[in-house]
């Protein structure tokens, strides 16, 4: 494979996607990789994980069960040679099935689920596996531009042990029609695209409870600098 | 071998406190990590650091993440997985720019000692809304011996002042990050 094919991140600036315009660096990256390639990330250790926090159907109850369309979301956490990546931890946040996030700035005039925090979190097992239990996002409008919606998403945010193992993303659902509406989605090259869209697993839906999806997790280091 | 792919990154987005700093903004859920990299025994010199993310007009960014990774007071990154348990040095932290009233951010940690001729210092790591992909940098010391260190002496001169904090009262130190302008803070590429 060519390089370009491995360019896989957005830009810093995407003047689409208006906030990177007062946000992003004006000047280039330094380079350091090799003063930095043993710098390490911190392991965790089970105790820091509740039963139920990669549940997000159960793990903010307070009568009833969250309203919404129950799925499933599984995959593995790899580095860039396939190999699977154990103990690294991988926490999620959503909107809720509304299209509503607890978050207390936020002012989307859809309904909160008293049921519903939408957070969760898991470590990775031996052969690299998570998997959480939540409710499908619902699409909700942001203010970047008239009439401006994000597709249906999952935040994701994975700590790995290395230091280049860190990652933030989104996971999206195969076929939704804002996608092409979409400057956060659209910011990563078209080749790139795919890479962020969760596959629907008929095989792994739970028959009478929940469909499921897998989202595998590719980590590797940033730079730009084309050769090893 | 052919490599594959890596998963794009994307935004933090506004909202993410529910689920990566949850106590401290107040919701109901546990946080595996704090803004403190230390117990209530640490060994070192306890330091507090306190500092700001300014946006390209100069407005503090308050949806903005920041996570520490550092040695402790001998050098070393910690090896052990963090417990819940833990009462002496965990090297990481995290804390978001949106409950300080005027947008700061605010650790607790021990000055590291830095081993193999580099400088005492800290890894930053950097989130936020409008940011597509995070951003490094490091904390240096004002006070310490900066000269020889490989990665200040890699960057263009004019722009060292960008990485070292600076004192603001006994053991207290301010980091003030400037996304763009004249003090464009230095960012690296891994
Ligand atoms: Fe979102």
């Amino acid at each position: 494979m060519d390089q370009t094919s491995f360019d896989v991140h957005p830009p810093h600036l995407y003047a689409p996607y208006k906030s990177t315009i007062l946000r992003s660096p004006t000047r280039p990256l330094m380079p350091v990789r090799e003063l930095l390639k043993d710098l390490t990330l911190p392991a965790f250790g089970e105790s820091l994980i509740g039963k139920l926090d990669n549940d997000l159907t159960k793990n903010a109850r307070k009568n009833g069960e969250p309203i919404g369309e129950r799925i499933k979301v599984s995959g593995v956490v790899m580095d860039e040679y396939g190999k699977p990546l154990a103990g690294v931890l991988v926490e999620i946040w959503q909107a809720n099935s509304a299209g509503r996030y607890v978050h207390k700035e936020e002012i989307h005039d859809a309904p909160l689920d008293p049921n519903f925090l939408g957070a969760g979190r898991i470590l990775t097992d031996r052969e690299g596996r998570y998997s959480f239990y939540t409710i499908k996002p619902g699409a909700y409008p942001w203010g970047n531009h008239f009439n401006a919606w994000r597709p249906n998403h999952i935040h994701f945010s994975v700590v790995g042990h290395q230091f280049e193992h860190r990652l933030v993303t989104q996971m999206y659902f195969q076929g939704d029609p804002l996608f092409e509406y979409d400057p956060i989605f659209q910011s990563v090259p078209v080749h790139a695209r795919e890479l962020l869209i969760a596959k629907f697993r008929m095989d792994w839906t739970e028959p009478e409870f929940a469909l499921a999806y897998e989202f595998n997790i590719i980590l590797g280091r940033r730079s730009s600098t084309p050769f090893e | 071998m052919d490599k594959l792919r890596q998963t794009p990154s994307q935004t933090v987005g506004p909202f993410f406190a529910y689920g990566l700093t949850a106590r401290q903004y107040g919701y109901d859920f546990t946080s595996i990590v704090d803004n403190s990299l230390v117990g209530a025994f640490p060994m070192g010199i306890e330091i507090d650091i306190i500092g700001h993310v300014f946006d390209g007009e100069g407005k503090p960014i308050p949806d903005a993440l920041i996570e520490f990774r550092q040695a402790d007071e001998k050098g070393r990154y910690r090896s052990v997985p963090l417990e819940k348990a833990d009462s002496d040095f965990r090297g990481f932290g995290r804390f978001g720019t949106g409950t300080e009233p005027d947008a700061g951010f605010h650790f607790i940690t021990v000055k590291p000692k830095a081993l193999s001729g580099q400088a005492p210092h800290i890894n930053v790591i950097l989130f936020m809304r409008g940011s597509l992909r995070h951003l490094y940098t490091r904390i240096y010391f004002p006070d310490e011996l900066n000269i020889d260190d490989p990665i200040l002496r890699s960057v263009d001169p004019s722009r060292i002042r960008t990485l070292i904090a600076e004192s603001s009262g006994a053991n207290r130190y301010q980091f003030d990050i400037h996304m763009q302008g004249l003090n464009e803070t230095v960012f690296f590429d891994l």
